[in-house]
């Protein structure tokens, strides 16, 4: 779990993490949403159904792959909050298309 | 004619600098960034969390950098990605905001830093578990701190950079350092880089001891690290003992990003100090493509300021390249930033003799999973690599590693150790995965958009 600091960074924007409203501070990625809302998981993985959160914060992992505004396969960690964003955990594989 | 004179990728130290640089010489120059600020890894966000107690102290120095920067006159695109480079052509395709982009440039300059190197353990799949980098990206873009018992293990100036930066926040972590190396042994072979590099010897000790004043518990010569909880972390244990723990966080230095570099097919050379693979460049970033050049961590990992004096020498280059610059001018040039990357690098041996990875690190043991994507253990890349597995292309075919959606980034490095290991190779004897374009997922939607841009501007 994470929370933020208002004190130094007020939690100004409101996204919807899962349907439920959170208040991150500007400047924050979906990925950091996930986890200041307390999501267990992020996803599961496709071989094992293990929960997975994000690793890498910085678009190595690929471990944060989420549904965005409705677009799955999207880094959450490279996607910086907007207010009134949708980030969804993603259901189904997560094959990156290419 | 192409659209510039010089591309950059990358608004870190390196390409930061490269841009002021070649936009002093009169260059059209264009820098794409993934992230929406200028800064890099080590200035990630610096202009929003510049205020910020707990990061405030070791951002401040990146702020001129960037102020300059943002006043050069380079086409900045924050948040867009370069997802294929044609080198012999000079196209670059860009995404962005859901369309892609097509543009030219006479020269290019990768400076796309590094990554955190893979530090699998058992267990690091665990929600809870994340890089040491990762926790401080959460920091410094939204002020975020773990809440709950947060345990640092692994060894590097990072650790110990992040461990302050915790405890400022109020978070103070406890440090399981696994240093292998002794002190007297890597002085051994810090030659007479302790001298140069006594400013960046100071601000190392200072921050140890800022970390022990500021509360900070460190259990030192750590083996055997492994995660462990139902479907979270919930205990990190250790041989010889264990400790309650929310966060675990981890790492074990950083190693240049060759994903870009790779799948262009640059030359690329075994860095036996550092433990990891480079690009193939000359003093001013020149590769073994006649387009493409490579400044900073990218190019082996030398720290910030080293980043910001290779990326001025591969702009000066560029510029003598394209006919900007004489080459009078450009010897003159150059020596302020061969001195300064020279004095950055003093230290380096001394780091990296010290720092060196374990080899638990780069091998894990059997039950380890390797491949976060497809799930993949160490032992199974053990017994394929003993059936004849003879490199990470050819472990495709056997186990899907390399094949999910981080295309290798995070296992490659273990896969190829573990190769090397049973065939009873030198670590560059492994022939390395080489990646693909798309260098980032493009879906359907995102080239249709830009198709149908195209379609319209048509005349
Ligand atoms: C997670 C992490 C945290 C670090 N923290 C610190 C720190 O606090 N202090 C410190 O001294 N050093 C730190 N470092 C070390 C770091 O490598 C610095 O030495 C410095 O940031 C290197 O500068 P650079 O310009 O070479 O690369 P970077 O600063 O890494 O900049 C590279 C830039 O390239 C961009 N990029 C990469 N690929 C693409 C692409 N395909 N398309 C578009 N853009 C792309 C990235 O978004 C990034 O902004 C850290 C490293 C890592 C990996
Ligand atoms: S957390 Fe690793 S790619 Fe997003």
């Amino acid at each position: 779990m994470f929370r933020a600091r208002p004190e130094v960074r007020p939690a100004t924007v409101e996204v919807l993490v899962e349907g439920t409203p959170v208040l991150v501070p500007e400047g924050a990625t979906a990925a950091a949403a996930v986890l200041l809302a307390g999501l267990p998981a992020i996803r599961e993985t496709p071989v094992t159904g293990s929960p997975r959160l994000p690793l890498c914060q910085m678009g190595v992992c690929f471990d944060c792959l989420a549904e965005i505004d409705g677009i799955p396969n999207r880094q959450a960690c490279m996607v910086t909050v907007v207010p009134g964003m949708r980030i969804a955990r993603q259901h189904g594989a997560r094959e990156a298309l290419r | 004619m192409s659209d510039f004179d010089l591309a950059v990728i990358g608004a870190g130290p390196a390409g930061m600098a490269a841009a002021v640089e070649a936009r002093l010489q009169g260059l059209i120059v264009l820098v794409v960034d993934e992230n929406a600020a200028p800064g890099g890894q080590v200035f990630r966000a610096a202009e929003a969390c510049a205020p910020d107690p707990a990061v405030g102290p070791d951002i401040m120095p990146g702020l001129p950098l960037i102020a300059a920067f943002r006043g050069c006159g380079a086409d900045y695109r924050a948040a867009t990605t370069l997802w294929h480079l044609d080198p012999e052509e000079g196209v670059l395709s860009l995404a962005a905001a859901g369309t892609t982009e097509t543009v030219t440039a006479r020269r290019v300059l990768l400076a796309t830093g590094a990554q955190e190197r893979p530090v699998p353990i058992p267990g690091w799949t665990l929600p809870g578990v994340m890089g040491a980098g990762a926790a401080q990206i959460l920091l410094k873009t939204a002020g975020a701190v773990p809440v709950g018992p947060t345990v640092l293990a692994g060894q590097g100036p990072l650790v110990w950079l992040l461990a302050v930066q915790l405890a400022r926040a109020g978070v103070a972590p406890l440090v399981l350092e696994t240093r292998t190396v002794s002190i007297a042994a890597a002085l051994a072979k810090a030659g007479g880089g302790l001298v140069a590099g006594r400013g960046l010897l100071a601000k190392g000790l200072s921050l140890m001891a800022e970390a022990r004043r500021r509360g900070v518990r460190v259990i030192r010569g750590v083996r055997g690290l492994r995660a462990e909880g139902a479907n979270r972390v919930e205990r990190v244990a250790w041989e010889g003992g264990s400790a309650p723990c929310d966060t675990l966080l981890l790492h074990e230095g950083v190693i240049p990003s060759t994903h870009v570099s790779r799948a262009i097919g640059l030359d690329h050379a075994w860095d036996a100090d550092q433990a990891c693979w480079r690009p193939v460049a000359d003093d001013f970033g020149a590769t073994s493509s006649a387009r493409v050049a490579v400044a900073g961590d990218g190019a082996g990992i030398g720290g910030w300021q080293a980043a910001a004096a290779a990326g001025r020498l591969a702009a000066l280059d560029a510029a003598r390249r394209l006919g900007a610059l004489s080459e009078d001018s450009f010897a003159r040039e150059i020596a302020a930033p061969l001195a300064a990357r020279r004095a950055a690098l003093a230290l380096r041996p001394f780091l990296d003799a010290l720092y060196a990875p374990p080899n638990a690190v780069l091998t894990p043991p059997d039950e380890t999973i390797a491949c976060r994507c497809e799930e993949v253990t160490a032992g199974a890349i053990r017994r394929a690599a003993a059936l004849g597995a003879t490199g990470p292309n050819q472990l495709k075919a056997y186990l899907r590693c390399g094949m999910g959606p981080c295309q290798g980034r995070v296992c490659a490095p273990t896969v190829a150790a573990l190769i090397a290991e049973v065939r009873g190779l030198a670590p560059q004897e492994v022939p390395p995965l080489r990646p693909r374009a798309p260098y980032k997922p493009v879906t359907v939607g995102m080239l249709a958009a830009s198709a149908e841009s195209l379609q319209q501007s048509a005349p």
